[in-house]
């Protein structure tokens, strides 16, 4: 039992350093190596790893289900209307010079709200394929 | 051979060498989980590939910066990235398949399952 | 390096070592591509291919059982079948450019164009967040599109539907 207490503390130090390095990664992916892909997988990890330190009902308390589910269709909802503001502005569908006053601005916004977009479907669809598989009870005779 | 075209192409052999593995790891084991892993070592060695080429001796990593005038080609990689979140969900749906194959067949060897279908239906 | 993990995981049959071997795989992986310079794609692999790949497998071994069996027939046609491609494929890439050759095809058409205009054009110098996210906008959401396919297929197929009897 006493090994139960040295990973909970690891995790206790661990999991706010690894929700920040997501959100650092999403943010500088302009400037660095990153972007939304990356930065989705790492804050998902970082669920999970909660989960297998402090139990699956404690990881669904902290990210509800319905939060999870909605969080994998609102990115590519998120992704697909930055599309359709360009059309609505006057450019092309996915046009990102139009969505500000100066097109090198624009494209800082396009880009921004579909790494966001992204890194909200990623994340949401690892947690929640987790939330399924670790949910899951091995019996033989449930089919 | 010349000695120049060993030391030009060796990325590619190795390249060849895991493409091969998880190729043979398909299709010489039975057991599902095992493919799945040998179809995923076949997905990484397509990007060794890739991005092999892309390099260029004396480059720096394609961020622009000051001071750097040689980056390595920027294109594979963003070709890669998208192979990898897609493999990565290929793996997911499979696992997925070989739970409920499991909680079908009460095995996941490729032979049992396929004895298994083979056998008349009768007290199923 | 590779080689011998890839060989230990073809070996092994204890599905739990070979769950642990495929991600040192994906961390050897993800030195050589920060080697060949290619940094995304090593944040990626080493997230997705060691961190997710990893767990997903463990939690598939823990609801399926974790051994292999003993195969039955000895594998001479498949091994035959892998060197005989294994000859096709060196024979075949020994026509591809040498490794590090500034004048092959893939540095010389649109790359240029991404290298000098991407900062100028997009003021975003990570040219790689900028052809993903700009240059080949559509690529992304149809890859974001894939990722959520993904998810709903496992939700439609792990799901328990309540049963009224």
């Amino acid at each position: 039992m006493r090994s139960y207490l040295v990973l909970r503390v690891v995790a206790k130090l661990l999991i706010p350093f690894m929700l920040l390095f997501a959100l650092y990664v999403q943010f500088h992916g302009d400037f660095g190596p990153g972007g939304g892909f990356q930065a989705g997988v790492i804050g998902a990890a970082a669920i999970v790893f909660y989960a297998l330190i402090f139990g699956l009902p404690a990881a669904k308390q902290l990210a509800p289900e319905w939060i999870v589910e909605t969080m994998v269709a609102a990115g590519v909802l998120l992704y697909a209307g930055v599309g359709v503001a360009g059309i609505l502005l006057g450019g092309n569908y996915l046009d990102y010079f139009v969505l500000d006053h100066d097109p090198v601005h624009g494209q800082h916004r396009g880009i921004f709200w579909v790494e966001a977009g992204v890194a909200i479907t990623v994340s949401g669809v690892m947690l929640k394929i987790f939330y399924m598989f670790a949910g899951r009870r091995r019996d033989a005779d449930e089919g | 051979m010349s000695a120049g075209a060993v030391g030009g192409h060796y990325a590619y052999w190795v390249t060849v060498f895991l493409m091969v593995a998880g190729l043979y790891i398909v299709v010489a084991r039975g057991n599902l989980v095992k493919k799945l892993i040998g179809l995923s070592i076949f997905q990484t060695s397509v990007y060794l590939l890739y991005i092999g080429p892309g390099k260029l001796i004396g480059g720096t990593a394609p961020i622009v910066a000051e001071g750097f005038r040689v980056y390595s080609n920027p294109l594979p990689h963003v070709l890669i990235l998208t192979a990898i979140v897609v493999g990565v969900a290929t793996l997911a749906l499979g696992l997925a398949l070989v739970v409920r194959i499991r909680e079908a067949y009460g095995t996941i060897e490729e032979d049992e399952i396929l004895d298994r279908d083979r056998e008349p239906r009768g007290g199923e | 390096m590779m080689a011998v993990v890839t060989v230990g995981i073809i070996v092994q049959r204890n599905l739990f070592s070979v769950v642990v071997l495929a991600g040192v795989y994906s961390f050897l992986m993800a030195t050589v591509l920060v080697g060949l310079d290619a940094v995304d794609v090593a944040m990626t692999e080493a997230s997705v291919g060691a961190g997710i790949s990893t767990v997903l497998l463990l939690a598939a071994l823990a609801l399926v059982g974790g051994e292999e069996a003993r195969p039955l027939i000895r594998p001479w046609l498949p091994l035959v079948l892998a060197l005989v491609v294994v000859g096709a494929l060196v024979y075949g890439t020994l026509g591809l450019p040498a490794f590090s050759d500034p004048s092959a095809p893939i540095h010389t058409h649109v790359v240029p164009r991404y290298l000098n205009e991407g900062l100028k054009e997009t003021g975003v110098p990570n040219i790689v967040t900028a052809v993903l996210a700009s240059y080949r906008g559509y690529d992304t959401l149809g890859e974001t599109a894939v990722v959520f396919t993904a998810g709903a297929g496992v939700i439609a197929l792990l799901r328990r539907v309540r049963r009224k009897d």
